[in-house]
């Protein structure tokens, strides 16, 4: 299988897109931010196609939209984290205007066009070249770096905000960062799983490795982890059967294995999850 | 005349706006498919409006989105089986209705186990919607019509279908409105005064199955969510009232529709691009406006000193 150069590429490009997503959809997660996640996933479409219509690379709309919506979501907030009507009212007209350069693109283009839609909403990660594929895995993994080193102060700020700020954690420009992070993430899926897939990339194996354990670094790096699995087997199943779509088989893996882990430890639930002697070293703690 | 409809922009019968307003709305409305267009269209503002209120209400813009985008797949489900895309936006926004309602409320866990099943639940359903559309070929042509919309071909049956859902959705709405609105603000008083909020929640994700499965049809289904949120959420910005609100809701709903619906016919780009801006530019206003009120009633109190203020 890997002596085929596209699948080669897109294993390079898929473990920087499972890393960041696995680090960054944790933090989306343990800070009920999911919505903002699916907003950003949804500006990545109107980037992509501004930037087609545009006639220039995709990516450059792609990012400059996210990261910018981003920003514009974590300004807007009183704590660097907009109300989610404010979120759903932008990104409700963001993908309206998508739909405008989606029409400018199909009309203006005649030969090519028709199915740009089709992949910048589902993923063609089957269709990215080396140099794509390289900047995809050193971009992913910057990614992951830089949540992975405000680690700490990310955790405590989200965990409880009011203590971290008196303790000079700057909880609000850490929310501002983190949803230009976010919106960084959104637009290196795109690439891989599509712009209406990446949210259950970005949930699923953070709520998996949530449900695993309480320690909240553990759980970071077991949601980056199972992010890689999930993504590396959906690969595979993408080549061996060539009529699933790979971003479909991806998702669908990650909400499979959430399904199940959140069954089973459900089940254990009621023996084991009995009330811990320290609750200041898990994420346990009932937050206001 | 039907051939004519897919290249609207460009028919000089068509796109030509003369200087008489009376004559091009005479023009636009020989259309048969332009005037099930509005038909359709109001029928959708009444229901999206009055639902969509409740949604802003109650915080679940998450939960109605994933609701809204999975009648995707349902409609690419239905034509890869075979039967009417309208049951297959009915079947799939009510399934997700469903399994959103089912994810029991936590209070142990810290991270928010409900928008991570919708998250999950609402990309899984989007894969699947790709899935039918990739192992149905011939189809794939028509996915942007299902997800961004179309104005042409609504029958007279689909318009009567769109009045009846409006009306089992206003008069649910109507019959629940006392509890529904006491569960929506404070729902721990409503539990303690014995009011089954969990039950009520669970209707109300239903309705707002229903009312995104309809819209679907004209709006498509990513742009369904721009319905229940906008003229909602503009609402709630001008008035607290709920009466008020909902009235307002509906009007707004009604007045981005059929003025997207209007411009989409002489302008060469699409209904969903129309009507989004349009709502859009209304909440933006309203947001504007109450700003600029705030400001002018506080200058006026900082002027007339702190024991006027008191006084109403």
């Amino acid at each position: 299988m890997l002596s085929h150069g596209f699948m080669r590429d897109a294993f390079l490009a898929g473990t920087g897109i499972a890393l960041a997503s696995g680090v960054v959809g944790f933090f989306l997660v343990l800070r009920s931010q999911v919505f903002t996640g699916d907003a950003l996933s949804h500006v990545a479409f109107t980037g992509a196609l501004a930037a087609l219509a545009a006639g220039i690379d995709l990516r450059i709309g792609l990012f400059v939209a996210t990261v910018g919506v981003g920003l514009l979501l974590g300004v807007l907030g009183p704590k660097g984290r907009a109300d989610d009507v404010v979120i759903g009212s932008v990104f409700a007209w963001v993908l309206g205007l998508g739909v405008l350069f989606l029409g400018i693109y199909t009309t203006s283009r005649s030969t090519g066009g028709g199915n740009a839609g089709v992949s910048v909403l589902f993923g063609s990660i089957f269709g990215l070249d080396t140099t794509s594929a390289l900047t995809a895995l050193g971009l992913g993994a910057f990614l992951a770096l830089v949540v992975v080193m405000a680690a700490r102060p990310l955790v405590f700020a989200t965990v409880d905000p009011a203590v971290a700020s008196a303790r000079g954690v700057p909880v609000r420009l850490l929310g501002i960062g983190f949803l230009a992070v976010v919106g960084a993430t959104a637009g290196e899926a795109t690439q891989a799983v599509g712009a209406l897939l990446l949210l259950g990339l970005l949930t699923a194996p953070a709520a998996t490795a949530l449900h695993l354990t309480d320690r909240p670094l553990v759980a970071l790096g077991a949601s980056a982890g199972i992010a890689l699995v999930e993504v590396w087997v959906g690969l595979t199943v993408g080549y061996v059967a060539g009529s699933i779509p790979p971003s479909v088989a991806i998702v669908t893996l990650a909400a499979a294995i959430y399904a199940a882990v959140a069954l089973a430890t459900r089940r254990a639930g009621s023996v084991s999850r009995s009330p811990r002697p320290n609750p200041g070293t898990t994420l346990r703690q009932s937050r206001s | 005349m039907v051939t004519a409809v897919p290249a609207l922009a460009g028919l000089p019968g068509v796109t030509g706006l003369s200087a008489n307003p009376f004559t091009d709305l005479s023009n636009m409305l020989a259309y048969p498919f332009m005037v099930n267009a509005f038909r359709a269209g109001a029928a959708v503002a009444v229901v999206t409006g009055v639902v969509g209120w409740f949604m802003v209400l109650r915080r679940q813009s998450f939960a109605g989105h994933t609701i809204a985008v999975v009648g995707f797949p349902g409609a690419a489900g239905a034509a890869v089986l075979g039967v009417a895309v309208a049951d297959g936006y009915v079947a799939f926004c009510l399934i997700a209705a469903l399994a959103i309602a089912a994810v029991p409320p936590s209070t142990r866990r810290a991270f928010s186990e409900e928008s991570a099943v919708t998250g999950t639940v609402q990309a899984v359903l989007l894969g699947l919607g790709y899935l039918f559309v990739t192992l149905y070929h011939g189809f794939v042509s028509s996915v942007d019509a299902l997800l961004f919309g179309s104005m042409l071909g609504i029958t007279s049956g689909q318009v009567v279908e769109l009045a009846v859902v409006a009306v089992i959705g206003v008069v649910a709405i109507a019959a629940l409105w006392r509890p529904l609105l006491l569960s929506s603000v404070v729902p721990d008083l409503a539990a303690a005064r014995g009011v089954p909020v969990r039950l009520l929640a669970t209707a109300f994700l239903v309705l707002l199955g229903l009312a995104a499965a309809a819209a679907s049809q004209i709006t498509g289904s990513l742009l369904v969510f721009a319905l229940l949120v906008m003229p909602a959420a503009t609402a709630q910005r001008l008035t607290a009232r709920p009466l008020a609100g909902v009235v307002l809701s509906v009007a707004i709903g009604l007045g981005v529709t059929w003025a997207g619906l209007a411009i989409a016919y002489w302008s060469p780009y699409p209904i969903g691009f129309w009507i989004t801006t349009l709502a859009f530019a209304a909440y933006v206003v309203a947001h504007v406006a109450v700003l600029a009120t705030d400001r002018r009633a506080h200058r006026a109190r900082v002027r007339t000193g702190p024991t006027a203020a008191v006084i109403p």
